[in-house]
């Protein structure tokens, strides 16, 4: 069966003007326009380019979502298989357009969609972990070649063979790291690196380092007799029996559970289910994770004003950064609205 | 330092009435080899087999173990836990390849794993291609979890020791020859190559034994790849399923194999600096100077830095990297990622701009979904608390869907599987 495939340009591309057109509304035409016609004859009988939508590049910058839905519901109308925008080579607020367009696609259709940027195009930046681009030259004298690398992408998008890395398969890294099977084992890779290394000869690093989000710790409090204290930690001690479910690895989420009335956390009443160190210490004493008895002995002699009523905790083994970045921030979120004014971090 | 590695292959595994190889036939003698775990504080101790292609699952697996045993020269293999702590690595061993001894108990840490012998799951670990011994066993009523670990341990190196020493007249079907001279002597212009080799100690259940050492005691070390060719390198620890370097993987260690497979051709392997992965920044600061002095000392222009476990030793492996680089050793690490289970996340805890040459193990967050198995040896529920699996992962059928952590060797840091990430 032939599949549907509609096609996304500009006024430019559509045969209506430069700027003195950039106004005007999206468009709907049957069949190819422009460098859909070149599409067209790459996709041969496998697709075909049913309609194509066309809009002015500032009526879409002006009226973003308006103009952005509108377009949607042009192109959703047409039941397509795949969505091509563009390409849009280094033009900015047309990579916007087209970057909106797949991104529509994509998340409210769940229909594949492409478009073809220049790697520099802001557009890259905003929609690249959304949908596939395929970097193209910076101006319209690339479009032979843009339209051959989107035409192969399409290919395999329409048959459900993206298999490859983002580069085999001719397009700009969603930013998602997946695994393959290899020819060589990783210590054979290794020794070749490590010579190319050695002789200066080109290589590439399997995994570049991650820039990492260094947070300058807060100032030491002045003064603790007035200051509210809390208490965090990742060595996944909860109330016996688990109620939030945390995982043992690779936690997905974190609890705040009540310290109201306690003076203790007792091993019959709380529990660790980190899975990453052996739970033998902690579990025949929990404070020794959760230092609660410790702190209520210097909160009655008035160290400091008094201590947060919850606690929260999660499990750090195998958790993602990311994850571990929203917790972060969901946690300090409501520390600060309730007032606390310093944490005591603990870990295992 | 000379070794022969003398390999009989091991075609099929059955059990019957006399333990020896024939044939490329492995037969055991269950009681017999049951017999030389008297002693050890296990109960319900019995043996099965599992075979490439079968329907089966092993799970929690603790350790894998290759059959070997001295035939010629100084000392046994496993020194430590095995015979006495005579230096090995000179002489001749005998290798029973393509055979391993699988621990399975219900088990000590959290941070075991499984083996699928075929399907999906197998795809992820080394030892769905070994004619497996599997262990199964139970500890003693009220045995500490220190001793339930050091007892596994012990019973699956005595099994590997026993199976191999048991077809100890047999010929092999090929001998390998593995000799280093002596650092003084060498006057070669190739490249010089250290192997730098992170072995896990965050201790509480997470340890490697060196000689029957503590690694998590030593200083950094000299020694030669022979040694660790017979079992002077021992698994003792309880470290994520996917990347705990398994006894089986460190006697085959893929890095040592690769560095002698390429000395005299292009490149100089000069030796080993075994070294550790302490959870207190100052022995990460401690250990990591001493390794790139070391390797210094001895003249390296390149390492190869290999890591075991995830998170905490992240530290380790960057501390290493940009200690040798300051020392002008160019130096390449290897590392899997934990990037999420939609792989958009950062993979390392820590990162040093020196790292410029990393070899990626995979991501052990990766989802897999295994089928059922016709037969499944050990505690199948025990996925519900294994790294990588969780409450939900086994399903009523039996299938199972977990991160890929929680299969053995699957994102090995030594580089033995031929798996890595890379963007999409």
């Amino acid at each position: 069966m032939t599949k549907r495939v509609v096609h996304y340009v500009n006024q430019f591309f559509a045969g209506q003007g430069g700027e003195e057109s950039a106004h005007l509304e999206p468009v709907t035409v049957e069949g190819a326009l422009g460098p859909g016609l070149q599409l067209q004859a790459l996709l041969g009988d496998e697709a075909q380019v049913v309609a194509t939508v066309w809009c002015g590049d500032n009526h879409f910058a002006e009226n973003l979502e308006s103009t952005r839905r509108e377009v949607l519901r042009r192109i959703a109308s047409f039941e397509p298989d795949l969505v091509i925008a563009g390409p849009a080579f280094n033009a900015g607020r047309y990579g916007m357009a087209c970057g909106e367009v797949c991104r529509s696609v994509t998340e409210e259709l769940n229909v594949p969609a492409l478009t073809g940027l220049y790697p520099e195009n802001p557009g890259v930046e905003i929609y690249s972990r959304d949908i596939y681009i395929v970097p193209v030259a910076d101006s319209a004298r690339g479009m032979k070649v843009a339209l051959q690398a989107m035409g192969a992408l399409a290919a395999k998008l329409l048959n459900g063979e993206l298999q490859g890395t983002a580069e085999e398969e001719g397009y700009l890294s969603r930013g998602r790291r997946k695994n393959f099977f290899f020819a060589e084992n990783g210590a054979v890779r290794a020794v070749e690196m490590a010579l190319a290394k050695f002789h200066g000869q080109p290589f590439r690093t399997e995994f570049e380092m991650p820039v990492f989000d260094r947070v300058p710790p807060a100032p030491a409090l002045k003064d603790l007799k007035g200051a509210t204290i809390a208490l965090v930690n990742s060595g996944g001690v909860v109330p016996m029996g688990n109620p939030d479910r945390i995982e043992v690895s690779s936690a997905s989420h974190f609890g705040r559970y009540s310290l109201e009335s306690l003076e203790d956390l007792t091993a019959q009443a709380f529990e660790s289910v980190h899975g990453g160190y052996d739970r033998t210490y902690v579990n025949d004493d929990p404070d020794r994770v959760v230092p609660l008895d410790a702190l209520r002995a210097l909160e009655k002699e008035g160290v400091f004003g008094r201590l947060y009523e919850y606690y929260f905790s999660t499990v750090g083994t195998g958790t993602p950064v990311k994850n571990c970045s929203r917790f972060g921030t969901e946690i300090a979120e409501q520390l600060k609205a309730d007032g606390v004014d310093a944490v005591i971090l603990t870990s295992t | 330092m000379k070794l022969e590695l003398r390999r009989a292959v091991v075609e099929d595994l059955v059990f019957g009435p006399a333990t020896g190889l024939a044939g490329g036939l492995l037969t055991v003698d269950s009681d017999e080899a049951l017999r030389c775990l008297e002693g050890i504080p296990l109960t319900k101790m019995r043996l099965e087999i599992a075979r490439p292609g079968e329907s089966v699952r092993i799970i929690p697996v603790k350790d894998v173990i290759e059959p070997r045993c001295k035939v010629e020269g100084p000392g046994e293999v496993f020194p430590g836990f095995i015979g006495d702590v005579e230096t090995v690595g000179e002489g001749a061993t005998l290798v029973l390849e393509g055979a391993a001894v699988v621990t399975c108990a219900p088990v000590v840490g959290f941070q075991e794993g499984f083996i699928d012998m075929c399907g999906p799951g197998a795809d992820y670990t080394p030892f769905s291609k070994t004619k497996n011994l599997v262990l199964i066993a139970e500890p003693e009523e009220g045995l500490e979890k220190h001793a339930y670990e050091g007892a596994l341990r012990m019973a699956g190196l005595r099994l590997a020791h026993y199976l191999a020493k048991a077809c100890a007249s047999v010929a092999p079907d090929r001998t390998e020859t593995y000799e280093l001279p002596p650092l003084a002597g060498r006057n070669s212009d190739l490249p010089r190559f250290v192997y730098i080799y992170m072995l896990q100690s965050q201790g509480l259940l997470h340890d490697t034994y060196l000689y029957g050492v503590d690694v998590k005691k030593i200083l950094p070390t000299l020694i030669h790849p022979n040694e660790v060719l017979d079992g002077a390198v021992a698994s003792g620890n309880c470290v994520s399923a996917c990347d705990k370097n398994t006894t089986y993987h460190h006697l085959n260690n893929p890095v040592i194999a690769e560095l002698y497979r390429r000395h005299g051709i292009d490149l100089d392997f000069l030796g080993v600096i075994v070294t550790n992965e302490n959870v207190i920044l100052v022995d990460k600061k401690r250990s990591s100077s001493y390794t790139a002095k070391l390797a210094s000392l001895i003249g390296a222009d390149v390492a190869i830095v290999t890591e075991e476990g995830y998170g905490n030793p992240d530290t380790d492996l960057v501390m290493n990297c940009a200690k040798l680089e300051r020392r002008g050793i160019r130096t390449v690490l290897i590392t899997d990622e934990a990037a999420g289970a939609d792989g958009a996340s950062q993979g390392l805890a820590d990162a040093v701009p020196e790292a410029t040459a990393v070899v990626s193990a995979g991501n052990v967050n990766a989802i897999v979904v295994v089928p059922p198995m016709d037969r499944v040896l050990g505690w199948p529920e025990s996925i519900a608390t294994l790294s990588g699996g969780n409450e939900s992962s086994l399903r009523p059928d039996g299938s199972i869907e977990t991160e890929i952590q929680a299969i053995i060797g699957s994102t090995n840091e030594l580089g033995f599987s031929a798996i890595g990430s890379r963007w999409v």
